[in-house]
């Protein structure tokens, strides 16, 4: 069986985002791994382990920033693949989509491609279901668990968490599969992965090698500014016992309208 | 040269950072206050191959170099130092200490499950009665047969209840001068006859650590375990103190870091005066220094490091950043509270368990008054490093993976 695992770099959690001159910064934040991919990756190892493969790691992004797919591979990827172009700059997720889409059809023979359920930059979630949609490939997302999986026969269960409940659903292979933090922690990379990952070598595919031209985006951003900050008032309930601090509580937000 | 880590070492950073963050740091509050350490720590260092970073491969270790093990110590001691303290003792004065000095017998009979964390190791060096002075340390070793017995009392050692084997050094010759040429080292397993361990109680700080006890009567230990030669246990024990010296240095650096982060934290949170405490020049001036402390430590132990992965002696450098981090680590960790103010001063806050953790590594290892003497002895040409029959062998990639 073949997984490949599409892969982001991001800024780290810490770090705190702000508009520089229109332009969305996230200060010299180190990047790291989108951490809702380690699930992906997670899943995907396990997967192997059980059905035995493959699993490629697929990254989008500059040639020289090399977190995301050099964490997979510490996880334990099998191999990488990087897509990289300067007219990449600013691609929206749509553009995305249609270039990880032609590097999946690059690659070849996949049985799953599997995501995070979203990334912690843009939180959009979208890229699965596009990415499926320019394959022709049914988009199972929000995956907490594989119920059963059968490349010969081309059939897989999996069971969505939603807020409403959860969904079991069949499909065809291939698939594109979202996972959620439900499936279960990812593994830390091992000393041995760690020492692979550093020293590993993977092909960085422009658009060219990709037989693709640029795609055009659908999404502008002709401004960009933080929002307004609004002035917080706080304001101590008086009262001489409990009751009456909750009464005049109750008052004060019956005259505000929150009640 | 080139002062960015590698990006193997930024990855091994962020991996034992994120265990320390998401698997220790949620209750170490409340096991710091229980006291003693919580059960899965071994374990799970263990099983991440944590214990046996710096150890070649061949010995079951992880074939990382000696930056990576102060990498280590920082991400550790900067959720707690009881988790430093383990790769202190039981990489730095067991594992390392075997690596320098042992036969290949030993290699193979203890570094291998040391290494993997079958076996969990400490150093029984410290007694009762000495500790700085340890050229004049009481316990013996008497030879008998093929065998030593060995007697006498080990205090303030790390591990000495979980452990399962202790690098023990006691007098074998009364009559050697200077002392400290009748002292010997020998790998002791810790469920031998005759001995009997426990844990000490009402310590300052690093509750959630182990410290004990080791009491040795009559305990037979055969000739074959011991480390070095007869006659060579000082300098056994000042090798193993320089390895572990080195893991209290990175270790106490990422004390400096995590009390500045939190001092950060809450000076951004906390008004006072109308502005904020990050924008008042007091609060600014001990969070700048906090700052330089670290930035300074930290390039301390990364040269001692480097020295080691060069194979190159570094007592004189390991000492140092010990003495400055550990002296800096109280301070910094000192003047958290002192921002935090009465917060700081109850263990709402981490900063309180920073500050009585930072106190003892002042003292263990070498205490600061010992390392500014070697300091003084180098600067005065006092004292210069003589080549060791057995050095700590350099990192080299080709052999060690």
């Amino acid at each position: 069986m073949k997984i490949i695992v599409c892969v982001k770099q991001v800024p780290d959690t810490a770090a705190t985002m702000s508009v520089d001159n229109g332009v969305i910064s996230w200060g010299d934040a180190p990047l790291i791994i989108n951490p809702w991919d380690e699930y992906a990756v997670e899943a995907a190892l396990n997967l192997v382990a059980d059905q035995g493969g493959d699993v490629t790691a697929l990254c989008l992004g500059k040639e020289g920033e090399t977190e995301a797919i050099k964490h997979a591979l510490a996880m334990g990827a099998d191999s990488a693949v990087m897509v990289s172009d300067p007219a990449l700059k600013g691609a929206d997720n749509l553009a995305v989509s249609k270039v990880l889409a032609a590097a999946i059809d690059k690659i070849g023979d996949a049985d799953l491609v599997l995501f995070g359920q979203q990334s912690v930059d843009t939180d959009t979630g979208l890229l699965p279901i596009q990415v499926a949609r320019n394959l022709g490939w049914p988009s199972l997302t929000l995956v907490s668990k594989f119920e059963s999986l059968d490349p010969a026969g081309n059939k897989i269960q999996v069971l969505r968490t939603m807020e409403e409940g959860g969904q079991v659903v069949d499909s065809s292979l291939p698939a594109v599969v979202s996972i959620t933090k439900d499936y279960g922690e990812p593994r830390y990379p091992s000393f041995m992965g760690i020492r692979k990952a550093s020293r590993a070598e993977y092909p960085v595919w422009s658009l060219a090698d990709l037989g693709i031209e640029p795609p055009s985006a659908a999404v502008s951003w002709p401004e960009v500014r933080e929002p307004e900050s609004k002035e917080i008032v706080t304001e101590i309930i008086e009262g001489d016992t409990p009751e009456e601090k909750a009464k005049n509580l109750v008052q004060k937000l019956i005259a505000e309208k929150v009640l | 040269m080139d002062f960015g880590l590698s990006q193997e070492h930024q990855m091994v950073q962020r991996m034992v950072r994120d265990f320390a963050v998401k698997e220790v740091l949620p209750t170490i509050a409340e096991q710091d206050r229980a006291g003693g350490m919580a059960p899965f720590v071994l374990p799970r260092l263990a099983e991440l191959g944590i214990l046996g970073i710096t150890l070649p491969v061949k010995y079951g270790g992880q074939g990382m170099d000696y930056i990576s093990l102060g990498l280590a110590c920082e991400e550790l001691e900067a959720v707690d130092t009881s988790l430093r303290v383990v790769l202190s003792v039981h990489n730095g004065l067991s594992c390392l200490t075997i690596l320098q000095w042992g036969t290949e017998a030993q290699k193979e009979k203890y570094l291998v499950p040391l290494a993997n964390g079958e076996l969990v190791g400490c150093g029984a060096f410290t007694e009762p009665g000495a500790g700085s002075d340890f050229a004049h340390i009481q316990a013996t070793g008497k030879k008998d047969g093929g065998d030593y017995l060995i007697n006498g009392e080990k205090m303030w050692i790390s591990l000495a209840s979980l452990a399962d084997l202790a690098v023990v050094t006691v007098r074998t010759d009364q009559q050697a001068r200077p002392a400290y040429r009748g002292l010997s080292t020998f790998l002791v397993e810790l469920d031998s006859p005759g001995i009997t361990r426990g844990d000490i109680h009402g310590k300052l700080g690093v509750r959630a650590g182990s410290t004990g006890w080791i009491s040795f009567q009559d305990v037979r230990v055969p000739a074959e375990n011991m480390l070095g030669e007869e006659g060579e246990g000082f300098k056994v024990t000042m090798s193993a103190f320089d390895s572990g010296r080195y893991t209290v240095a990175a270790g106490a650096t990422g004390l400096i870091r995590a009390s500045l982060e939190a001092s950060i934290k809450y000076a951004e949170e906390r008004s006072a005066f109308g502005e904020k405490l990050g924008d008042l020049q007091l609060i600014q001036s001990k969070i700048s220094q906090m700052s330089i402390d670290y930035q300074a430590a930290r390039l301390l132990y990364l040269q001692a490091g480097w020295l080691k992965n060069q194979g190159l002696r570094n007592t004189k450098e390991t000492s140092a950043a010990k003495l400055f981090a550990t002296e800096a680590s109280f301070k910094a960790a000192s003047e958290a509270v002192q921002i935090h103010g009465a917060y700081g001063f109850s263990d709402e806050y981490p900063v309180e368990r920073y500050l009585r953790n930072a106190r003892g590594a002042m003292i263990y290892e070498g205490s600061s008054e010992i390392q500014t003497l070697i300091q003084a002895e180098y600067a005065l040409e006092r004292r210069r490093d003589k080549k060791l029959r057995r050095e700590l062998p350099a990192y080299d990639h080709e052999t060690w993976v």
